[in-house]
């Protein structure tokens, strides 16, 4: 492992107007660790993974990730650089078949000219081989292959998560960010979804941060999980210190009534 | 064909292709009967049409980058090529004959290429803009181009430009929609063509996967454009006279209803609308002589058939898939796959009345 942390950001902050959506965030994240970001609705969740993303730019503080600074660069370019994330609210491309969806997700691996494109150079025959190869391979593994050919709008929803997943994957990410994965999934999908994001981790050896409001999923695999509450961290620490955290019980359940 | 080297491979297709162009265009000119002039002139202008819905459909269709100003590259495409055979190359042919051929093509690519750039100049600017926007800024170039040649007096402004060479025919004009559908057919199953239908989905989600959105929208727009302004080159060298009504904004809904018609997204839809639409007009004559008016009802009757076919087919006569791909599909009317059911866009493609003619 190396010294230098995978992903780190310092003393982070974003302000929309006179509301500070996240204040003062610090993060580190080495490869290979799987991280659980958690907190109640609009604690600032989302809003941190579109700083780490690109999307938004922080007011003030630093991102950087391999070591190099992320500021002023656009939301590909920083995929480019290997962090690759799915959505809270599904965003496939849902008129395009679940092999292409996984194509697209290649896109930085696969790219030559437009005019290899219309040419069918060999240099274009190489990559399309290449692009399908490693998209049916993605989808094996995430037992979708029988659906490659299907649209992706025509998935059953706990497919069209892990499709995400995979389409994620194929950036061949070194930092892999899920926007809660398990909502919307029942009981049974969710314990499956979990031993998936655990064996992606090992397989594809990326690091993974993931948000989620599931408590069952976040302890049963997270190694470390930061607590978010109203844009500020209140708690991390190991799945077991932040379950006993008294803060943590406070943001979430309210604050204990006093025994008058 | 595939143990062949790509180029080898794609000269004996284009031989092929041509070799079907030169024995049709021969047949055509050997056919004599009264009136197969008109016919002739409907078969090249059905052919110009296919070229401007197709590049159109890479726009508008597959980068999903709704733009109302094709007729405005078109123009520039006309009239650059038309100018620059007008006052230097038809010098050169008539001392030297068998230069037309060749000095056509680089005019027409010349064209193509200066539509091209204005397809970027447009389109840098004004692609961080999305729908309406885009659409409304698209249809103001249009007519600032139009506007433009309008006041240049040297390739005759509101006169009209007049004398070109009349140096279009069947071959070319077929040559190249088969050469721009080839293009676009190739193109949009590679990468560059995946990371259009990508923005057109979802621009965000095609940011996160590492596409450069901006870059592909612009490409398209100048792929579309190179297109637009090499049919405006054959439709220059065809009339023999260009004049800036034609390239109004009414020209570029006429595309763009097209490409809507025959699905957006859809090459083989199209290339069936703009035949389509390029023919019904004409058919429409006759309604004059059996409904006995003195008033020609053409384009009432052409609308309202436009508004109906809207309004049964909101997405086109095969929504985004190829003609083969919708008549696969209609063959198993009872839906076998549990995946059909709760597919609204499938339910529609088989309730819906079967498209036109």
């Amino acid at each position: 492992m190396t010294t230098m942390p995978l992903l780190e950001a310092r003393r982070v902050t974003i302000r929309f107007g006179g509301l500070t959506a996240v204040a003062d965030f610090n993060l580190s994240i080495e490869p290979h660790e799987l991280v659980g970001l958690i907190g109640p609705n609009g604690a600032g969740k989302t809003t941190i993974f579109n700083m780490l993303t690109g999307v938004y730019a922080p007011t003030e503080g630093e991102i950087s990730f391999d070591g190099k600074s992320t500021a002023g660069c656009k939301p590909f370019e920083i995929t480019a650089r290997g962090v690759a994330r799915t959505f809270q609210n599904i965003r496939l491309f849902k008129d395009l078949t679940v092999l292409d969806n996984v194509k697209i997700g290649g896109h930085i691996h696969y790219t030559y000219s437009g005019t290899s494109a219309v040419l069918h150079t060999n240099r274009f025959h190489r990559a399309e081989d290449e692009a399908e190869e490693r998209a049916l391979e993605l989808l094996r593994i995430f037992e979708l292959e029988p659906r490659a050919n299907d649209y992706a709008k025509n998935l059953p929803y706990g497919d069209q998560r892990r499709l995400e997943i995979a389409r994620a994957l194929a950036a061949q990410p070194k930092l892999l960010l899920l926007d809660e994965p398990a909502a919307g999934l029942n009981d049974r999908e969710t314990r499956d979804l979990m031993a998936t994001i655990h064996d992606v981790r090992d397989r594809f050896g990326v690091a993974i941060l993931l948000i989620e409001h599931h408590m069952e999923l976040v302890m049963g695999i997270c190694e470390r999980i930061l607590v978010l509450n109203f844009g500020k961290t209140i708690a991390q620490g190991t799945p077991e210190e932040v379950r006993s955290n008294p803060v943590v019980i406070e943001a979430y359940l309210g604050e204990p009534v006093e025994a008058v | 064909m595939k143990s062949l080297p790509w180029f080898l491979r794609d000269l004996i297709y284009l031989a092929i292709f041509v070799a079907v162009l030169l024995a049709a265009a021969y047949g055509l000119d050997a056919l004599r009967f009264p009136g197969i002039a008109y016919y002739n002139r409907i078969i090249v202008l059905i052919g110009i049409n296919i070229t401007l819905a197709v590049s159109l459909n890479i726009i508008n269709g597959h980068a999903g980058q709704f733009s109302l100003g094709h007729a405005g590259f078109m123009a520039v495409g006309a009239y650059f090529s038309a100018f620059l055979t007008f006052f230097y190359f038809t010098n050169i042919v008539e001392k030297y004959p068998a230069a037309q051929h060749p000095l056509f093509v680089v005019a027409l690519l010349a064209g193509g290429a200066l539509a091209a750039l204005a397809g970027y100049i447009v389109g840098l600017p004004s692609l961080r803009l999305r729908g309406d926007y885009l659409a409304i800024v698209t249809l103001g170039f249009g007519e600032i181009i139009r506007v433009l040649i309008l006041n240049i007096e040297k390739i005759g402004g509101a006169r009209g430009f007049s004398g070109i060479p009349q140096w279009s025919n069947f071959f070319w004009v077929y040559f190249f929609a088969g050469v721009t559908v080839a293009v676009s057919w190739r193109l949009v199953r590679s990468s560059v063509g995946r990371a259009f239908l990508a923005v057109r989905e979802d621009q965000i989600a095609a940011e996160a996967m590492g596409v450069d959105t901006t870059k592909y929208k612009v490409k398209a727009f100048v792929i579309g454009s190179f297109w637009a302004g090499v049919a405006g080159g054959l439709f220059a060298h065809y009339q023999m006279y260009l004049n800036p009504t034609a390239f109004t904004f009414l020209r570029s809904f006429e595309l763009v209803v097209m490409v809507v018609l025959g699905g957006l997204g859809s090459i083989s839809g199209s290339i069936i609308a703009a035949i389509v639409l390029t023919i019904l007009p004409e058919v429409l004559r006759m309604a004059k002589e059996v409904l006995h008016t003195d008033k020609d009802p053409r384009m009432v009757i052409y609308s309202i058939m436009l508004i109906v076919l809207m309004l049964t087919r909101p997405q086109g006569l095969f929504g985004r898939r190829e003609l083969w791909q919708v008549l696969a599909r209609r063959k198993d009317t009872i839906p076998t796959d549990k995946r059909d059911e709760g597919d609204a866009d499938d339910k529609l493609d088989r309730d819906a009345a079967p498209p036109v003619q």
